[in-house]
């Protein structure tokens, strides 16, 4: 380590690096798109910057390994030798490789490291710890069994240590209920419809492989509040799972109408625009529906979930009470919303996936807009309130990625957003806001290496995760399969250790 | 209550601010993966009448077509790209920034470019259907948008001018305009 430091005191000659004594330290918080993106754009624009990655998990790269659907990098384009998947871990990789980058798993901001210790010990912090809860409902009944959010259901199929038991039962129903028409939505029904012989060669986790060999569900209902017109999710997802093998797709006529304002809503949106076409097209293209046990999607529109039913145990879920809607301009933002009608009708099912949206949690001493779910900024500079209730900006501590703007965009998204954060902090650090003049420098990595080592908290080197990656890899091969991925903590760190 | 008011400070700033009025100048640290793309040159139709060096010589200029790129600041950059090679891997082996974040393979719409002729813009095969879905989230599209990586030089193209979509990243897009609720 102190090697790595010498190294970094050598590296301050160019740019604005020579303006100051030491370099720059910086500490990321997340290592998912935005935090790497931010790492890559920030060691790329300054020569003396030093960054550090901290991340929750032994794992780096966030929803990239826990998100993104396991099916998705089959789609490999065959002038490329490599999925895009596998391009951006790459590409994350290297950023880590880079001598002035440190990966430290492992540490969990809020419980191994506070957040004000980091500011202590960093000229800039930046959180991009992402988006790790879920927008609640709010109707009775959500807390019954055999309902989960999609999140749970994700980092289950996933092999996310935090939701490997998770284990939903899909043995007792054959019907399915996902809420939300969103791009995840689209990812979990997919999940659930796709013949298991196509996601026997994907990294999915064995335990999810067994539960879904075994699942007895044939009917999946997508339930969107509004119409097809303002459904969430993207045309490529949303053709994705139109193309699934022998699917019977059931969408009812009468909803693809459209009003005036609907119409509106399509000739300004490219994107609705797309999407619509793809469900009508769907909607009265012929299909062959008279293969036993054929699986089956239903989109269902303009209903909303009004409450959840119990079954007669009382502990599990037996249905959805859905309300029926209709669309109502929205005077502030001119967006059309739901508005319930007052008739309710019952759709029976076992399992419900709630897909209506991530949310993400403060962590002591951060201000946080609980609203919107994020963290307030101008530009990725954290913003908190004085006494006067007048903005100000908290100085050295900046936020990118689902933290900063909420949860939507696709990976790539995070780009953009890291690299206005990265232009502040380059325009703090010019203006002289992050590197007083007179004092001692802030310790860095090294402060952060005394912290963990007096809490005793055994952080994982990028080194470790590719010990990781390496088991991982050489388990999957003898079945077949890109990785196997390991899936409870005690494991992934006894992999570490191996 | 204190909170609550984030939301509207917020947009406020953003207001103030006019957030993406920058341009960083830079690459990632990606490397590119030579060209994958072989393009059939036999199969081009030069000129017969001309023979020997003079053959040589016209074949090669012939190679490569000339195309302009102009970044948002209007500066333009005039480079000589091969038959065969996407408009993204030329911009990169001539440092013009152009992101590119899935390196081609059609996840990311990072290499968004604006086809600055109707002309032009009308020889390029029509885009598929993977195409446009990436489109669809491209910043600043237009009528005559492309993915760089997916224009590829040809013949007709020589002479074609690019623009590099202005650094007017507000995130609109993917449904980051708040939704109602
Ligand atoms: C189910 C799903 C599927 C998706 N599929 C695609 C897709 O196919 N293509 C695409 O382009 N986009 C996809 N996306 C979107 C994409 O994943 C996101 O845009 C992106 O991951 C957001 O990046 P982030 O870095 O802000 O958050 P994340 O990727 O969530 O990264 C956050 C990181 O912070 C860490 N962390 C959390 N809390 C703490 C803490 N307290 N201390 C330390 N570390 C912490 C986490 O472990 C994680 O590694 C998908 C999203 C979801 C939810
Ligand atoms: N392959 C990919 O590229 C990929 C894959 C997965 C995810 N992603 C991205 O990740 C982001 C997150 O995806 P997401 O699906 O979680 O979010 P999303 O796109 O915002 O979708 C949320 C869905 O939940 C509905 N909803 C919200 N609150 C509700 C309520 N109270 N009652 C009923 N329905 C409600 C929304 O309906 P309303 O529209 O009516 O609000 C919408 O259908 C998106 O930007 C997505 O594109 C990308
Ligand atoms: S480089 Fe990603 S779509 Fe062209």
């Amino acid at each position: 380590m102190g090697q790595l430091l010498l190294h970094g005191w050598k590296l301050i000659s160019r740019g604005f690096s020579s303006l100051t004594p030491h370099p720059l330290r910086v500490c990321i918080v997340g290592s998912g798109p935005a935090g790497f993106y931010t790492a890559e754009k920030m060691l790329k624009a300054l020569d003396g910057a030093e960054v550090d990655i901290l991340d929750r998990l032994p794992t780096p790269f966030g929803l990239v390994r826990s998100g993104v659907a396991p099916d998705h990098p089959e789609t490999k384009l065959s002038h490329l030798p490599e999925t895009w998947k596998q391009i951006v871990v790459n590409q994350f990789s290297r950023v880590a490789a880079n001598e002035r980058c440190s990966f430290f798993g492992n540490v969990n901001l809020g419980t191994t490291v506070s957040l004000s210790d980091l500011c202590k010990m960093y000229d800039a912090v930046v959180l991009a710890y992402g988006a790790e809860s879920d927008r609640y409902l709010g109707v009775p009944g959500e807390d019954l069994g055999g309902i989960y959010s999609a999140r749970e259901f994700v980092w289950w199929y996933n092999g996310h240590p935090d939701c490997s038991n998770v284990s939903p039962d899909l043995k007792n129903t054959d019907t399915a209920v996902v809420l939300g028409q969103g791009n995840v939505a689209l990812d979990v029904a997919r999940i659930l419809l796709r013949p298991i012989n196509e996601l026997e060669t994907t990294d999915i986790a064995e335990h999810a492989l067994t539960s879904l060999r075994e699942s007895t569900i044939r009917k999946v209902y997508l339930v969107g509040r509004r119409g097809p017109v303002q459904a969430a999710c993207t045309a490529k997802e949303l053709r994705e799972i139109l193309g699934i093998k022998d699917l019977h797709v059931c969408i009812q006529k009468a909803d693809l109408l459209t009003s005036a304002a609907d119409e509106e809503e399509l000739k300004k949106g490219r994107i609705q625009r797309r999407v619509y076409e793809l469900f009508s097209k769907a909607a009265t293209s012929h299909q062959q529906h008279d293969i036993v046990g054929q699986r089956e999607l239903h989109f269902m529109f303009f209903r909303k979930p009004d409450r959840f039913l119990p079954s007669e145990s009382g502990n599990t879920v037996s249905g959805v009470r859905l309300e029926k809607t209709c669309l109502k301009e929205n005077g502030a933002s001119g967006k059309q919303v739901a508005v319930g009608t007052g008739q309710f009708e019952d759709l029976k099912c076992g399992l419900v996936l709630k897909s209506v949206g991530y949310k993400s949690v403060p962590v002591d001493g951060l201000p946080f807009d609980e609203y919107r779910g994020v963290v307030p900024n101008m530009k990725g500079r954290v913003l908190s309130l004085d006494q006067a209730e007048h903005a100000i900006v908290e100085k050295g501590l900046y936020v990118t990625g689902w933290l900063k703007r909420g949860p939507t965009g696709i990976i790539a998204t995070n780009l953009y957003c890291a690299e206005e954060t990265v232009a502040s902090i380059l325009e703090d650090f010019k203006n002289g806001l992050l590197t007083p003049s007179s004092g001692s420098p802030k310790p860095g990595r090294q402060g952060l290496l005394q912290v963990l080592e007096n809490k005793n908290a055994r952080f994982v080197p990028f080194s470790g995760w590719e010990k990781i990656d390496t088991k991982e890899r050489m388990e999957g091969e003898l079945r077949n399969k890109p990785r196997k991925k390991i899936t409870t903590w005690e494991e992934l760190l006894l992999a570490v250790d191996g | 209550m204190v909170l609550s008011r984030f939301s509207q400070l917020g947009a406020r700033f953003l207001k103030e601010s006019g957030i993406g009025q920058f341009w960083v100048t830079r690459r990632g640290c990606v490397k590119w993966p030579s060209s994958h793309y072989l393009y059939p040159t036999k199969s081009l139709s030069f000129s017969t009448a001309v023979t020997g060096k003079a053959q040589e010589e016209s074949s090669e200029q012939k190679e490569k077509i000339t195309v302009t790129f102009v970044d948002k600041d209007g500066e333009e950059k005039v480079i000589q790209v091969p038959m065969g090679m996407s408009m993204l891997e030329a911009a990169h082996e001539n440092d013009i920034e152009l992101e590119g974040a899935c390196e081609g393979s059609l996840a990311c719409s990072t290499c968004h470019v604006i086809v600055m002729d109707m002309e032009y813009y009308n020889k390029l095969e029509d885009p598929a259907d993977e195409e446009n879905d990436m489109l669809d989230l491209a910043f600043g599209l237009t009528e005559t948008s492309r993915l760089g990586c997916q224009v590829i030089a040809k013949p007709e193209l020589d002479g074609m001018r690019l623009a590099l979509p202005a650094a007017t990243r507000n995130f609109a897009v993917d449904g980051f305009v708040p939704k109602p609720h």
